[in-house]
């Protein structure tokens, strides 16, 4: 069923953030290369992959953060790395991005936090944001917490008071990179469930960035896999889930080696424990 | 090839040290350009006005008292030798309010708020604050550095008013309390001696400029720290060394330029 709508909104929705063709090096080391990627309005996309496979990097580039070498992100119809700082600030209002461990203010309580891009983008009377930010505060079942300060907070839950600020204005595009990260089992099902209904009760669109197999494949509606910078594999859930590609299946079954080796590259084993042939 | 590795590494230190001087400064140009937002919303300076200056009060307080008694104690030793212990009003209050008040209040400045502000920030990057703060497109440097700036800038010339003011009661103390100096020479004299624009207005200014460098080198070194814990704890060491060469070195071209030709 979530395919089929998929494919819908494919057809029906214009695409809110186009990838083409691009490419980024840090000091002349590839990390993207060739990535063409399209999310239509009102799904949820998970960019999966190996650590340091270039996923954040690529995050980094749809909020701005980075310009490529070659090739171009556009969202909502404007290149980033062609805006200058007001053009990129007044884009990135229609964003919100949820960082791996949350990146609360620690000097703020949840309430400020919640309330903080209320305080600075809006003119709101404080009447107006006390409601808001408890609505938001309740959305992820958090209300109760308003007075306390992160430091109080566990993992989980500054990681869904992080997804309240996030959401403050109701962005157009979410970003999520690693929510699932240090989570326990009831969190991880918690901000899964909550990444999915945020996305639809707002009409926005997101993008995961995970390497949480099992939790994202129930949540997302498109998957693209990503290795040593380039996109190895992409399809809805079923489709990866029956995949015989052997990294998809390396990293949806959890295998110890395969096309991702087990072992970093080294010298000689025998020379490196000076043993003789 | 030692030679050749020695001449290099001095090299690059220098190319480093000119580098990160060229960073503080455009550091401290942007900090200027978006501080309007501090003055627009000065419940940010207040708040941090809490934090570097009242914070730093009590350790103002009782070194300045101390380093006033060790001035009265010493002053009236030496003064004693030519019979001018009446003149240890005077001796104290131009040692405060020229030099000890804004050189050694703003080592302490440094080593309490400073390393404070740039622990804060580094810690900030870090646990990625910093980022989270420019993707929800607010400008971090209005938001977060120039309120810290300017609540630094105006708590440096406070605290070394107060230092002076404590070590100039604590002379008192020992001076005419303690050792018996006649009340009356302590205070007419200091009035008498002590010029409002040329001792005063300097020690204020030169407190300022003190206030307005360690600020930014604890600002500078904090946002610009590694975001790992060894980073922001060399950062934090960093902020106290160089702030207190500069301050010493500052307090020379100062002294100099103020008191040289007088």
């Amino acid at each position: 069923m979530r395919a089929l709508n998929f494919w819908i909104a494919n057809l029906s929705s214009p695409a809110l953030v186009e990838i083409r063709d691009l490419n980024f090096s840090y000091d002349k080391r590839p990390v993207l290369q060739g990535i063409n990627m399209t999310f239509h309005k009102g799904q949820v996309i998970a960019i999966m992959g190996s650590s340091g496979c270039g996923k954040t990097t690529m995050l980094r580039h749809i909020g701005g953060a980075l310009k490529p070498t070659k090739g171009y992100v556009k969202v909502d119809g404007q290149v980033m790395h062609e805006l200058n700082q007001a053009g990129l600030y007044k884009m990135r209002r229609k964003m919100g991005m949820l960082f791996q461990f949350g990146a609360l203010f620690t000097d703020m309580s949840v309430y400020d936090n919640v309330a903080f891009q209320m305080r600075e983008h809006t003119d709101l009377p404080e009447e107006i944001i006390h409601d808001l930010v408890l609505m938001k505060l309740h959305a992820v079942g958090l209300r109760g917490t308003q007075n306390l300060m992160p430091s109080e907070l566990s993992g989980g839950m500054a990681r869904r008071v992080a997804l309240a600020r996030t959401v403050a204005l109701d962005p157009m595009l979410i970003m999520y990179d690693e929510p699932f990260a240090g989570l326990d089992p009831i969190s991880l099902t918690v901000v899964g469930d909550l990444i999915r209904r945020l996305n639809d009760a707002l009409g926005a669109t997101s993008v995961v960035v995970t390497h949480d197999v099992q939790e994202s494949l129930k949540i997302v509606d498109y998957v693209y896999f990503m290795a040593n910078g380039v996109i190895v594999a992409e399809g809805s859930p079923d489709e990866i889930r029956a995949s015989d590609k052997a990294f998809v299946r390396q990293f949806v079954h959890g295998e110890m080696d395969g096309p991702v080796p087990f072992h970093y590259p080294g010298g000689d084993y025998r020379q490196d424990l000076n043993l003789r042939a | 090839m030692t030679i050749a590795n020695t001449i290099r590494g001095v090299g690059h230190r220098t190319v480093n040290a000119v580098w990160r001087i060229g960073l503080a400064t455009r550091f401290f140009l942007q900090i200027l350009r978006f501080s309007d937002t501090s003055f627009r919303r000065f419940r940010l300076i207040k708040k941090e006005l809490f934090s570097t200056g009242v914070m730093s009060l009590i350790i103002i307080v009782v070194a300045g008292l101390f380093v006033g008694m060790v001035l009265g104690l010493q002053g009236y030793e030496t003064l004693k030798r030519y019979g001018s212990e009446s003149a240890l009003g005077v001796m104290v209050a131009l040692g405060l309010v020229r030099e000890l008040g804004p050189v050694v209040a703003a080592l302490l400045f440094a080593s309490r708020a400073g390393s404070a502000m740039t622990a804060e920030i580094g810690l900030m990057k870090a646990t990625e604050q910093i980022s989270a703060m420019e993707m929800m497109a607010v400008n971090p440097i209005a938001r977060i550095v120039a309120p810290r700036f300017w609540a630094g800038v105006i708590s440096m010339p406070l605290l070394a008013a107060l230092f002076s003011a404590m070590g100039i009661f604590g002379g008192y103390f020992v001076g005419v309390v303690q050792i018996g100096v006649d009340e009356g020479s302590f205070w007419s004299q200091m009035q008498a001696a002590v010029d409002f624009k040329h001792d005063i207005m300097n020690g204020v200014l030169k407190s300022f400029v003190f206030g307005t460098v360690v600020t930014v080198i604890a600002l500078f070194e904090g946002y610009d720290a590694p975001p790992t814990a060894e980073g922001v704890s060399g950062a934090t060491t960093r902020t106290v060394v160089t702030s207190s060469l500069a301050i010493l070195m500052l307090d020379f071209v100062l002294t100099a330029m103020m008191f040289g030709g007088a």
